[in-house]
């Protein structure tokens, strides 16, 4: 380690600027920092400096996303094993039946749902880091910019939010489409107004309606065909919807159903959800008003009652542990940067969110999974939102003062 | 009631006219540096709409259709050919009657307006908004609905636009897009967001 740190120090002023590599000061800064921490020395007082930077705040979303990727990994296994089963097959097909002949394709097996899981997440999680990273690289590079830990909570949160099934060359179009038009246009990272793995996400989404939705995608078995539990609601019997699917509430909550791969866990969102909250990286505000917000509609949507629309007949605690609004709420949601920034507009900005997440699900049959599409409207209205705030504040002090 | 909330929701949010059928950009594009200023043009453009829209439809109903002017002896007269150059006539004589009462009343917003409060006459969002009317054969009541919807949606996307462009001060775009070409890109995400609740119905 300490030769590494001569080496590293030895290197650097080639680095600097007017130094031989120059150019690729990004580059090395990256690894710098990344293999010794920060190098940053006080010039002058205050020396005292909070060792919570954006380094520490990026790593600790992606430490709190930890569950979600276990959950996603091992139910992206145990579903398509338990597939596998219902079928009376016994071996995974294509490249992954080599890997997977050497273990059973059993459900009961938790290695086996591991493995199995991990052959379908990790293709599209480095499909993303890579691709991604890439045009980090390239634009840091020709801009001068440091390389930033922001781009791991991205590359991360988006594969999450995908079907197993999902081809990886839109896996790539994705990430290209939210890294350059989303994030670096706008100058990088904290500079953008909207969350670039929600438009990544989207912009798939709408480009490729066929792999990121309807019943074929959910599972990673070919022509094995299960609807997400949202769907099955939204074609259920209008007066019962919940007595026609065939899961329970605590399946939903563990996350043992059919779903984008980090999305079906809320178990696993809520362990996340506590470490942001007791570290103070997320938003308390923004996560209650949300919460408050989509109780609060699907409450009213519960009383006023429909016979022909069952989605108005699924309970408020049903609505938040099905499709993707625990996800939304704990990682994209409270996204610093495209989040209102005042306490009253993160209050305003969370029950908007989660008020319109629900209405969409509920009356929008076009899209059974509006939370994406919410937050991303959230991010546009964020700023009004902070603006009205601001004024009324101006305007109160200017009336104390008369 | 519930037809012409109907009416008014799908035209802010599920057919905005600015943000899904991208009419009347220019306006929209250049008044939205400011909240402020984005605000006045956005009221602007709901009185316009909320006059033209329903008088249009008045003279639709009333001159232009065929067998319309039955009453003054002329049946068989389908005057629908002289729509366009009409109804471009209205929206001429209400922005200039707007444009004299904001100069004499609200002189701080008619200077920010400048030249564009003049060209909403040739706004297609203004034209875009009347010629729904007839596509859609609203009668009167549907079309002052039609008015206040179209007018708010485009206020919505002003607003909400200038909102953002507000915070994109922080922003460092590659000099070559700095200005309208961020602009550009910032629109056409806020049209990926407002495609969330296209399809409600």
């Amino acid at each position: 380690m300490n030769l590494l740190n001569k080496f590293l120090c030895k290197a650097e002023p080639h680095f600097r600027k007017g130094g031989r590599l120059e150019r690729w000061y990004p580059l090395f800064e990256a690894t710098d920092s990344f293999l010794m921490g920060s190098r940053r020395v006080t010039q002058n007082a205050p020396h005292i400096r909070d060792g919570i930077d954006l380094k520490r705040i990026m790593i600790i979303v992606v430490i709190s996303l930890l569950p979600c990727v276990a959950m996603a990994i091992w139910n992206t296994g145990y579903q398509a094993n338990t597939a596998l089963q219902s079928l009376g097959i016994t071996e995974a097909t294509g490249w992954r039946g080599i890997v997977m002949s050497h273990l059973t394709c059993s459900p009961e097996s938790f290695i086996s749902n591991l493995v199995h899981g991990s052959l379908y997440f990790l293709p599209v999680y480095l499909v993303c880091v890579i691709i991604g990273g890439t045009w980090e690289c390239i634009f840091n590079i020709i801009r001068g910019h440091e390389m930033s830990e922001a781009f791991l909570v991205t590359s991360l949160l988006f594969p999450l939010t995908l079907p197993p099934t999902i081809p990886l060359w839109q896996v790539a179009i994705g990430i290209s489409f939210g890294v350059i038009f989303a994030k670096e246009a706008f100058g990088g990272v904290g500079r953008n107004f909207m969350n670039p793995a929600l438009v990544s996400r989207a912009f798939i989404f709408f480009a490729y309606p066929s792999q990121l939705s309807g019943d074929q995608v959910w599972i990673a078995v070919d022509g094995f065909s299960s609807a997400t539990p949202l769907a099955s609601l939204a074609t259920a019997n209008p007066t019962s919807p919940l007595t026609s699917i065939s899961i329970n509430w605590s399946d939903a909550f563990l996350g043992t159903i059919p779903g984008s791969m980090g999305e079906t866990s809320t178990l696993a969102c809520l362990l996340g959800a506590i470490i942001l909250l007791i570290t103070g990286v997320a938003s308390w505000r923004v996560m209650t008003a949300m919460l408050l917000g989509g109780l609060g509609i699907s409450s009213t949507f519960l009383l006023l009652s429909s016979t022909t629309n069952p989605m108005f007949n699924v309970p408020p605690h049903w609505h938040l542990v099905i499709g993707g609004f625990a996800f939304g709420l704990v990682f994209m949601a409270t996204d610093p940067v495209s989040a209102a920034h005042t306490n009253v507009g993160k209050w305003l900005y969370g029950a908007f969110i989660g008020a319109l997440s629900i209405i969409i699900r509920v009356i929008n049959p076009a899209f059974p999974e509006g939370v994406m599409l919410a937050i991303l409207l959230g991010n546009v209205f964020a700023p009004l939102f902070d603006y009205f705030v601001i004024q009324t504040n101006i305007r109160q002090r200017m009336l104390r003062y008369d | 009631m519930t037809h012409y909330l109907e009416i008014i929701f799908s035209a802010l949010f599920i057919e905005n006219l600015v943000l899904s059928f991208f009419l009347g950009m220019c306006t929209f594009l250049a008044i939205s540096k400011q909240v402020k200023t984005a605000i006045g043009l956005g009221l602007a453009v709901i009185i316009i709409q909320v006059i033209t829209i329903p008088i249009n439809n008045l003279i639709l109903n009333n001159v232009l259709k065929p067998d319309a002017l039955a009453w003054a002896g002329q049946p068989n007269l389908d005057l629908t050919f002289l729509g366009l150059l009409i109804y471009i006539g209205v929206i001429a004589a209400v922005v200039q009657i707007l444009e004299m009462f904001l100069d004499r009343f609200i002189p701080a917003l008619y200077n920010t307006l400048g030249i564009y409060l003049p060209l909403l006459t040739v706004n297609c969002a203004i034209l875009g908004g009347t010629l729904f009317m007839v596509e859609r054969d609203y009668n009167f009541g549907e079309s002052v609905a039609y008015g206040i919807g179209s007018g708010s949606g485009f206020f919505l996307a002003v607003t909400a636009l200038a909102g953002i462009r507000e915070k994109l001060e922080y922003a460092n775009p590659p000099a070559g897009l700095r200005g309208l070409g961020l602009t550009f890109i910032t629109a056409g995400l806020m049209a990926l967001a407002f495609m969330g609740v296209a399809g409600i119905s």
